[in-house]
């Protein structure tokens, strides 16, 4: 042993006779994780969180978080002379006087983008595969609660800057609050210290964007990544895959390596799109005033679809004691995302309940092996989809010669039509492959080689699937309805007939699939 | 060749061959497009009503009346004023190429002298808005280009969009851009309001206004690209695709890389 190694065992020892902490980080480097692509999302969240932290810490050092009046003496020329606030001049100094100051900007915004994308991504792979089932139905909910955290956080993030962009987000964000009845009015007078825009919103949502969610973030964050390592990663079925155990690499080194370069990697490619393309560019907006407003405002991606659901609502409003009730924002900004919130939150427990599985799972679905889940999944996704293009009807409209309004009424009535038909669409897509990866294993692959035989009849030729291929294809479990009877063995009627109805129904409708292959059916397969 | 074929099966080979073919048809389509140069003939010719008149019979009176007192698809352009047919004409709006929602800017039909004819012939029958002088458009030397902003954001950023790059209005209409747009163009519309596009006259900007206007909008256009590629100042919506395409795109091909071999 040298003296060096000498060193490094007594300094361990010495922390490990107080702490007791060699058997936990023992018994935490042996943990395995599980390799494939789409387990990478999650990481891209947390390593774009963390690109945020950095440089959203040094763009506060020079961010002024003031709505007073100040008139901007700074190096750009177009806005030379103009009052504006602190928040606003501060933010043109630092994308042109703080050295580095842009790049940063661009790459806080880039990154704060990627972040949402990312989030989405992950969520998406989560339900395609039945991730949030049994024992994870918690940290799925905490993955909701981060996917409205970034939504918040990003749009204050937007309205922090005080441009006119910022501005017209922060005007509707003031109408969506005024929309709540009764209280609406009181909450926005309360949040902007007065009638819009106030004097007191952007030092407000500075507290609220820099310090109390990234908080609240972090600390979820960290719940959210505990719980991943202490229930243990889920993995896609295979051979020699099971319920009970994990397969893939040890954190130590192979994991360790491939995960830490991975943040480098997620860091230079924030950092190069910050490099090579522009995001905010706030000094062509101008500051905000409440009497300006740019064609083509539009909020960031990720409310995009809430702006469009808001562009395509009909102009209802109720008034009744006084109050009025204006059903146009309240429906598209409160209602409708409360709801899909609501029931992504929930959809775990929801499923269990349709199936009735309460049994825990760590191996993966394949989707297609759970086409009512599938179809909900891509339901979903048209919805917000229609919802964004229309969010984007300006622009669309503009660039490609179509007329706004053909393409609001497009939306108008795509969005109740579409969704159903791509459920409909992508259940029968899932059952199709269901059927073709039934017919692989029953008949093998087509190799493309054709033979005529002696009468003179072609065919072509199936060679048997690997073996790995095979156990893949059979490996998913049969969906099967729940058996609900509305009457006891007694024959007393069940309390919860419609309740009893509904779940049967749902049930039957979730368990759609295609027969599996039997071991008898492969057998004669083989016989012959 | 042969060490070429080599990689035709290659995991690479498919995602390289589509961008090597759409680089390929964009490069194609650039290079075909730009090699349509306008056309103009080039004869001089002295303005005068009588010349105009002509020109316009030939030219314009089939919609526009052969008095110029407007018809059923057109309107009367009795008092619209030379600055008006100068903006039509010299921007190629008019003649229209067709009656779609909107007469679209492209290359003028007309040369400058019978463009002048037409708009002495225009004026001659009433008056209207005068062509402004070129001296009365030293936007550089008259014009502030902060104070321009400033009126650009209150008067025409809710329908040209922020940078002047256009946006949409009602039925298919639009503001178009104005990146490009001559500085007596820029002037004319604002005078004579073309299409959608409502009159600011002199009382509510006056012509020193305009001037910091022009001078703003010019000073946008000449901008350099201070952040990077712009992706048409167009606002988050092209930010949020590059993001998505660009961003989680490379990020997936990074992901695919890194679990590749391991399995």
């Amino acid at each position: 042993m040298t003296t060096t190694e000498k060193a490094v065992g007594n300094v361990a020892n010495f922390v490990d006779e107080r702490l007791g902490a060699a058997r936990w980080v023992k018994k935490s480097l042996n943990k395995v994780f599980p390799d494939h692509w789409s387990f990478m999302f999650g990481e891209v969240c947390m390593y774009s969180f963390v690109i945020l932290l950095l440089s959203g810490t040094f763009l506060t050092f020079w961010f002024d978080p003031s709505q007073r009046d100040v008139v901007y003496e700074g190096v750009y020329e177009p806005l030379k002379g103009l009052t504006m606030s602190a928040a606003y001049a501060s933010t043109l100094d630092i994308s042109f006087e703080v050295r580095g100051g842009l790049l940063m900007r661009q790459i806080h915004h880039w990154s704060a983008n990627i972040f949402m994308a990312a989030i989405v991504a992950h969520l998406l792979r989560v339900f395609f595969t039945g991730a949030f089932r049994k024992p994870r139905e918690f940290n799925w909910i905490l993955g909701i609660l981060l996917l409205t955290l970034g939504l918040v956080e990003g749009l204050l993030g937007y309205s922090l800057p005080d441009d006119l962009l910022s501005g017209t987000g922060m005007r509707i964000t003031s109408a969506i609050i005024q929309a709540v009845p009764v209280v609406g009015t009181y909450i926005t007078f309360f949040l902007f210290g007065g009638g819009f825009p106030g004097v007191g919103f952007i030092p407000r949502i500075f507290t609220l964007h820099i310090l109390i969610i990234p908080g609240i973030f972090l600390a979820v964050i960290t719940i959210h990544v505990m719980l991943v390592w202490y229930q243990k990663h889920t993995q896609f079925p295979g051979v020699g895959r099971t319920e009970n155990n994990v397969v893939g690499h040890p954190i130590l080194p192979v994991y360790m390596a491939k995960a830490g370069g991975f943040f480098f990697v997620v860091f230079g490619i924030t950092a190069f799109l910050a490099a090579v393309a522009s995001i905010n560019p706030i000094w062509l907006y101008g500051p905000y005033t409440p009497g300006q407003i740019s064609a083509g405002s539009q909020p960031d991606w990720y409310m995009g679809w809430l702006d469009g659901l808001v562009r395509m609502a009909p102009p209802l409003e109720t008034h009744a004691f006084g109050h009025t009730i204006s059903w146009n924002i309240l429906i598209p900004t409160l209602i409708v995302p409360g709801i899909i919130f609501t029931g992504m939150a929930f959809y775990p427990f929801i499923e269990s309940w349709i199936t009735g599985d309460k049994r825990e799972h760590h191996l993966l679905d394949r989707p297609r092996n759970v086409p009512n889940r599938t179809a909900l999944g891509v339901m979903s996704i048209t919805f917000v989809m229609i919802s964004l293009i229309n969010g984007g009807n300006d622009i669309i409209a503009t660039n490609f010669d179509l007329s706004i309004n053909q393409i609001m009424w497009f939306s108008r009535i795509g969005i109740f039509i579409l969704p159903p038909l791509a459920f409909i669409i992508t259940k029968r897509l899932c059952l199709s492959l269901q059927r073709a990866d039934r017919e692989l294993l029953l008949h093998g692959a087509e190799s493309g080689r054709l033979l005529r035989l002696p009468h003179g009849e072609f065919v072509e030729v199936h060679t048997p699937i690997s073996p790995e291929k095979a156990f893949l294809l059979q490996s998913h479990e049969q969906l099967t309805p729940l058996e609900i009877e509305d009457v006891d063995a007694r024959g007393v009627r069940r309390p919860g007939a419609l309740k009893n109805k509904i779940q049967r129904r749902l049930s039957k409708a979730h368990a759609v699939s295609v027969p599996k292959v039997t071991e008898q059916e492969l057998k004669e397969i083989e016989s012959h | 060749m042969k060490r070429l074929s080599r990689y035709r099966r290659h995991k690479a080979a498919g995602p390289l061959l589509l961008i090597f073919a759409l680089l390929g048809i964009g490069t194609t389509f650039s290079v075909a497009s730009a090699t349509v140069k306008e056309s103009q003939n080039v004869f001089s010719r002295s303005a005068s009503i009588e010349e105009g008149k002509q020109i316009f019979l030939k030219g314009c009176s089939s919609c526009h009346g052969l008095n110029a007192e407007g018809g059923s698809v057109a309107p009367s352009l009795i008092g619209t004023g030379a600055a008006s047919v100068d903006f039509q004409v010299g921007t190629g709006r008019m003649p229209m190429a067709d009656m779609s929602t909107q007469a679209m800017r492209k290359a003028p039909v007309y040369n400058e002298e019978e463009v002048a004819a037409l708009a002495v012939y225009v004026a001659s029958l009433a008056p209207g808005p005068a062509i402004p002088e070129e001296s009365a458009l030293n936007y550089e030397r008259d014009g502030n280009s902060a104070q321009g902003g400033e009126l650009f954001r209150n008067n025409c950023a809710m329908c040209h969009n922020f940078a002047g790059q256009g946006g949409a209005l009602s039925q298919g209409k639009y503001a178009p851009t104005l990146m490009g747009v001559e500085p007596k163009h820029i002037y004319e519309a604002m005078v004579t309001g073309p299409q959608s596009m409502p009159v600011f006259s002199d009382k509510t900007i006056t012509p020193a206004e305009k001037l910091s206007v022009i001078k703003w909008i010019k000073a946008a256009e000449a901008e350099p690209n201070l952040g990077g590629a712009t992706m048409g100042r167009i606002g988050p919506v092209t930010e949020g695709l590059v993001a998505w395409i660009l961003g989680l795109g490379l990020l997936i091909g990074i992901a695919v890389w890194l679990t590749m071999r391991a399995r």
